[in-house]
């Protein structure tokens, strides 16, 4: 054995030379650093981290890195989910820019008042011909009207005129027949009201009002 | 205090708690973006018109906060390298 060999035998006194510290007999050097403290994934190749190819840093294998990594894509992901509901906002203005832009709609006559009996219901259609409506007369001299969407799921709404109550059979969403306003179940919204105007025998639809309260 | 330790990049701790500060921060804007675009969803669908603007401004300001926090951790792990 060399002097140079790590494994030779020292001086076995405490505070000989080279085993300054050391509790043991083998000298200091023996434990020195090999590598640096922040390279622990050691590549099969032996080659360190930054030659390493991008797959293999992006699967460490040390618990360590693999949670930095873990917690790093994890960020990148919230920051798309991030970008993709500013996109939402963006579509939802875009939305309101193009219901602006259409205007109100026309004035339609949907029925006359002969048609329809006290406590009666019809369905029609405004401002679209896809637009179920319900007109509803709970007196002799009151209507009233409303997009029949549920406010909740968009499910058809029915109308209990006896009950004072328009209701939605889907969820159990129950709104005031007057007012539109929903009265129980999951509807927080009140249903749309349809402006209606009543000239003579005819009563016309002269616009739609959506409310938040 | 010299250039030399001035410029010395973080260690693997030290990155790992700055990208939980990061990653905090990243995930209160995204929980207020989703409240911004619920209650902007809702005033829509109710007419009102006021709000549908300014919500997507504000949510805008937050993807890019969240743009730029992004960047300094790409920039974090460059230097690293």
């Amino acid at each position: 054995m060399t002097e140079e060999d790590p494994r030779a035998p020292v001086d076995a006194r405490i505070d000989s030379p080279g085993r300054e510290g050391l509790t043991g007999t083998a000298p200091a050097t023996l434990y020195r650093k090999l590598r640096d403290a922040e390279d622990i994934t050691l590549a099969p190749d032996g080659r360190p981290v930054a030659e390493q190819p991008a797959w293999r840093r992006d699967f460490p294998i040390d618990w360590p890195q693999d949670q930095y990594v873990e917690r790093r894509d994890f960020m990148k992901f919230m920051v798309l989910v991030s970008l993709s509901l500013t996109v939402g906002q963006f579509w939802i203005a875009a939305q309101n820019w193009w219901r602006r832009r259409r205007g109100e709609p026309p004035i339609t006559p949907v029925a006359s008042i002969s048609d329809l009996p006290i406590g009666g219901a019809m369905v029609f259609t405004y401002p679209g011909p896809s637009d179920d409506c319900l007109l509803v007369r709970p007196t002799a001299n009151t209507f009233v009207a409303y997009a029949q969407k549920c406010t909740h799921l968009s499910c058809a709404v029915r109308p209990r005129a006896s009950e004072g109550l328009i209701a939605c059979p889907c969820h159990d969403g129950y709104f005031d027949l007057l007012s539109g306003r929903p009265v129980a179940g999951p509807p927080r919204r009140p249903l749309a009201r349809i402006r209606l105007d009543v000239r003579g025998d005819q009563i016309y639809a002269t616009g739609v009002e959506t409310r938040t309260v | 205090m010299s250039d030399e330790t001035t410029r010395r990049p973080f260690t693997r701790r030290q990155r790992m708690t700055v990208l939980s500060g990061m990653l905090a921060f990243v995930l209160m804007l995204v929980v207020l973006q989703l409240w911004l675009l619920i209650a902007t969803m809702n005033a829509y669908l109710g007419g009102d018109q006021q709000v549908v603007w300014p919500a997507a401004l504000g949510s805008t300001a937050c993807f890019l906060l969240n743009a730029g926090l992004l960047r300094y951790l790409y920039f974090l792990d460059r230097e690293h390298r």
